[in-house]
């Protein structure tokens, strides 16, 4: 009995293949169900997303049951292997539980920290779940998987700070202003960074925005798209004195703003901080404004440094998630391991025969009058009760059909064998 | 029994000053709760030493240098812990409880004896001078260490380097905000206080005003703090010059609290 985990991701695999495998919609079920029925396959579970397609499973023998998933998904996707199969990885056991704990603390993703895989996996698992294709092994994975990914986000800096330009932009003005719902946001220009920077402050509360942009049309398509006022690019500078977010981003080749001019907006403002972002190239705002009082400005090329140093960051971090990881694999092997019988049937025996010796002791020190025929006869009898009581168990731990997992953690709860050390 | 209770409250400060100064460096998101909670719990004992030792002399204890500084500290803490629980701001007590402690040290140091008043200051003004003053005093006290709070956080966006403790620090705005309204509180009652302090020297001296010492730095610092408020309202003043202005005005408060009795002659030194 092992864990095997059959993939690709954005790392191995191109767009193409990885679309090629994809289990979208409806296919997500049969495909599943198809997985679950393949022989050497005991549990099994199907993630599949833009970056990756991952099967998990509990199975019997993992090199044929490897196999079998690869021929299945040939036969499924109607896509030879030989296309497809250098795009695979396949994780056996320790290896297979390290890979799902890292693809949950998002050390495996395109962004590493980033928190959507792990609402993804469980997503997964919650769906083989309720279509019963998952067990006992499955399902304590992914608890683990969950467990060891809060662990890695609350014990380590993994996930904070952004990793995004538009987000960066947002995490600032947050570190400017108080409430960003009453706070205005003129998008002067357009741009994809801009419009991405000015929907995720839309997203975080931004009620009032306002778009100027040399072309009339694009202007008005905007205002609609955010539910923003348009005004007329002439007048950018006169709206200065109401805006708190500037988003910048005209192809102007000389600069929109400078200095004095922005000096004379700040006196009309009595100072209100003003946070600019200058996503132009070449910049469209003098860089000296940022000696103002109250004024903070960034250039994209700022921005982009904050995300480099914050994705240095989550790489340091990353060695520590790993620490924990390797911890947690750890643990859930010795779990893995007490699952096979013999080990339990072994303690459970010991466990009996200790019991009824421990009773025996005590009842022939209660009574010193007893001969040592009488002694042995008692303890014939207790062995006695003890081996029929254990026969049962003992045959339905050594039986090796579908339910014996099921019946190894039962017998364990029963009997307190859990050798779990965490619960 | 009253400087027991003194003696704990001065180490539950300065437990809660080590764990904030270590806060400051640890890589932790949220500064640990339990400083608020030993400066809480070291305010309650040191309501405690204050009530008692106001039993033992039978005055109110706000008569020495000593007895001053205990209360002044008192006050701060009692600012800092409102504005906690207001603004939860968990890296706010790294800044503020040192000057809590600082002030209650001084207070430490300084003579305990219990001196019976002079006739002249045995008047119920006293309660209502202290009171207005050192709350006055404290509400700066605390402004002083937002100001440098805004001033770090400041810094960090100007200078564009964004990890650290700029990820602990609240954004400038409500730091701003929180020294403006402390300004707003605070300088009204050093307004009272100078106005009781002339009218009870009216009562005592037979004159409102002498340009004692005390009562000048006094009116220095009154000055400093109008005009913070003064140029906020009507230039727009905010944010660094706010914040720079904010320490020059604590300045002038140590100076006329401690300074003055130290270094001046005034009928204020005891």
């Amino acid at each position: 009995m092992g864990i095997l985990v059959v993939g690709l991701n954005h790392k191995t695999a191109s767009v193409d293949i990885r679309e090629r495998l994809a289990f979208n919609g409806p296919k997500l079920e049969e495909g599943l169900r198809g997985l679950h029925a393949l022989p050497d396959v005991h549990e099994a579970a199907l993630l599949s997303t833009c970056n990756r397609v991952e099967i998990y499973a509990s199975v019997r023998a993992a090199d044929s049951a490897a196999d079998q998933i690869k021929e299945y998904l040939a036969a499924f996707h109607g896509a030879p292997r030989a296309e497809f199969e250098a795009s695979l990885y396949c994780h056996v056991d320790a290896d297979a539980i390290r890979h799902v704990f890292r693809v949950a603390a998002s050390l495996d993703s395109m962004v590493v920290g980033e928190p959507q895989i792990l609402g993804q996996l469980k997503d997964t698992f919650d769906y083989a779940l309720t279509r019963k294709t998952t067990g006992i092994i499955l399902n304590r994975l992914m608890k683990k998987a969950i467990s060891t990914a809060k662990r890695v986000r609350n014990e380590t800096h993994i996930a904070e700070n952004a990793v995004s330009i538009s987000f960066a932009a947002v995490e600032l003005a947050r570190k400017i202003f108080t409430e960003l719902s009453t706070k205005a946001v003129m998008l002067l220009g357009a741009g994809e960074m801009a419009e991405l920077a000015a929907r995720h402050l839309v997203t975080n509360g931004v009620q009032n925005i306002r778009i100027a942009n040399r072309t009339y049309e694009r202007c008005c398509e905007l205002a609609e798209e955010f539910c923003g006022m348009p005004v007329r690019f002439d007048d950018y500078l006169s709206q200065m004195v109401n805006v708190d977010i500037l988003i910048c981003s005209t192809g102007a080749p000389t600069y929109v703003l400078l200095k004095d001019q922005m000096q004379k907006i700040m006196r009309e403002r009595r100072n209100r901080p003003v946070f600019i972002i200058d996503i132009s190239v070449p910049r469209n705002i003098d860089p000296a404004i940022n000696d103002l009082d109250n004024v903070y400005l960034y250039h994209v090329d700022d921005l982009q440094q904050v995300v480099d140093t914050n994705k240095q960051e989550r790489q340091k971090e990353a060695a520590k998630a790993e620490e924990i990881i390797h911890e947690e694999v750890g643990k859930f092997e010795r779990w893995l391991a007490s699952l096979d019988s013999v080990p339990l049937i072994i303690a459970l025996r010991d466990k009996a025969t200790g019991i009824k010796q421990d009773e025996l002791e005590k009842f022939v020190a209660k009574h010193p009058g007893l001969d040592q025929q009488t002694i042995a006869e008692i303890d014939y009898l207790l062995s006695a009760v003890v081996n029929k009581m254990l026969h049962y168990p003992t045959v339905a731990l050594k039986e090796t059909n579908g339910d014996r997992d099921a019946v190894l953690s039962v017998v364990k709860k029963i009997y307190g064998l859990n050798g779990d050390d965490d619960e | 029994m009253g400087t027991l209770f003194f003696e704990f409250a001065l180490t539950c400060y300065f437990a809660a000053t080590i764990i904030g100064i270590i806060d400051l460096f640890r890589g932790q998101k949220e500064p640990s709760p339990i400083v608020v909670w030993i400066t809480a719990a070291g305010f309650m004992l040191h309501l405690a030493a204050i009530i008692i030792r106001y039993a033992v002399a039978g005055q109110i204890p706000i008569t020495s240098m000593h007895e001053s500084a205990s209360f002044f500290a008192w006050c701060t803490a009692l600012i800092y812990l409102v504005l906690h629980f207001r603004y939860r701001i968990g890296i706010l007590g790294s800044f503020i409880i040192p000057l809590i402690f600082l002030i209650m040290l001084a207070s430490a140091m300084l003579p305990r004896v219990i001196k019976p008043l002079t006739p002249a200051l045995q008047s119920s003004w006293l309660l209502f001078h202290t009171t207005f003053a050192f709350l006055g005093f404290a509400a700066f006290t605390v402004a002083f260490g937002v100001g440098v709070m805004y001033l770090i956080q400041e810094h960090h966006l100007k200078a564009k380097r964004l990890t650290g403790l700029f990820q602990r620090l609240p954004d400038i705005q409500v730091l701003d905000e929180i020294s403006y309204r402390l300004i707003t509180f605070g300088f009204p009652l050093l307004t009272l206080a100078i106005i009781t302090g002339a009218l009870w020297a009216q009562d005592a001296w037979g004159t409102y005003w002498r340009w004692d010492p005390k009562e000048t730095w006094s009116l220095i610092t009154w000055i400093i703090y109008a005009m913070v408020l003064h140029i906020r309202l009507v230039v727009g003043w905010r944010g660094r010059r706010a914040a720079l202005l904010c320490i020059v005005g604590f300045l002038a408060v140590l100076f006329t609290f401690f300074g003055v009795n130290f270094l001046l002659k005034s009928v204020h030194s005891f």
